[in-house]
């Protein structure tokens, strides 16, 4: 017999879009907590000579923008999440001084039998688009809820 | 420099890179960061209450680590895709080795690309996140 999610009914739960600035002192401040040297990331003149026209964000920067979640008012307690899988799609590179409208999803609520019993899978989608609206990144974070 | 078409091939493997021993502090300075502000990941009595032994690493620091490493190979500009799954957990002291290899150089789309696939691996040898990266290289 198959479980069924207890998030279920929360498939295609969408939380409002935000608008996010890329700040250079953010990525500066990812860059280090990460232990990342490379200089382009905070250097407009080394940014410049590797070819950007502008200082690029590392690829997991993209975590760092958070916009209002999709999870957020359903009963999850937070010390039975397990961060499992994260997947980043780039159409292009996430810059400095880039506007991004970024906005979350919930796309997968199921059941996964685990070691330690049956978990609850939730999967978020995220979303960013520049000004122009075109697609810049999708992120797809999945969690598991320990029961 | 990022290295050419011609320079790469299946089976690279650049040195690894090894950081750590990790710390409370590292954890706390990438909730910072990141904005994921977790106490499992910096409160002790929340995380001893939750089952573990310690506060643990945020996952998507040692991600963070690992996909650096790999950037800084094949350039930040150039990454199409990065996923990575998460194995066993990071703890304070942990000393983390970072390490990936080419295992496919094809043409898909009108880009030259590449996949690797990558691993962080604690002291003991324990596997703490696999990853998979694909890189177009101009």
């Amino acid at each position: 017999m198959s479980e069924l999610s207890r998030y279920r009914e929360h498939i295609g739960r969408t939380a409002p879009p935000l608008v996010l600035e890329v700040e250079r002192g953010h990525v500066r401040r990812f860059v280090e907590a990460i232990g990342d040297t490379n200089p382009i990331y905070v250097d407009e003149p080394a940014a410049r000579a590797a070819g950007f026209e502008r200082i690029p964000a590392p690829p997991t920067f993209a975590t760092a923008l958070r916009p209002p979640d999709p999870r957020q008012g359903l009963d999850i307690d937070f010390r039975k999440v397990l961060h499992a899988e994260q997947e980043f799609v780039f159409a292009r590179p996430i810059f400095v001084g880039d506007r991004l409208t970024v906005q979350a999803k919930i796309v997968v609520a199921d059941v996964k039998a685990g070691r330690s019993g049956v978990m609850d899978r939730l999967v978020v989608e995220t979303g960013a688009c520049d000004e122009k609206g075109a697609p810049v990144y999708v992120a797809r974070s999945t969690v598991m809820v320990r029961r | 420099m990022t290295p050419k078409w011609d320079e790469i091939e299946s089976g690279n493997e650049p040195p690894p890179l090894v950081i750590g021993p990790v710390t409370r502090t590292d954890f706390v300075r990438y909730q910072g960061a990141s904005g994921d502000m977790n106490p499992i990941h910096h409160d002790e009595e929340f995380a001893r209450a939750a089952g573990y032994q310690a506060p643990l690493a945020v996952g998507m620091f040692q991600a963070g680590v690992l996909n650096s490493w790999a950037t800084h190979w094949l350039g930040p500009a150039n990454v199409r895709r990065s996923r990575v799954r998460w194995k066993e957990q990071v703890w304070p002291g942990d000393v983390l080795t970072c390490s990936g290899k080419v295992v496919r150089k094809y043409e898909e789309s009108g880009e030259r690309r590449v996949d690797l696939e990558l691993s962080c691996t604690r002291q003991t040898g324990g596997l703490a996140v696999q990853g998979w990266m694909t890189f177009v290289v101009p």
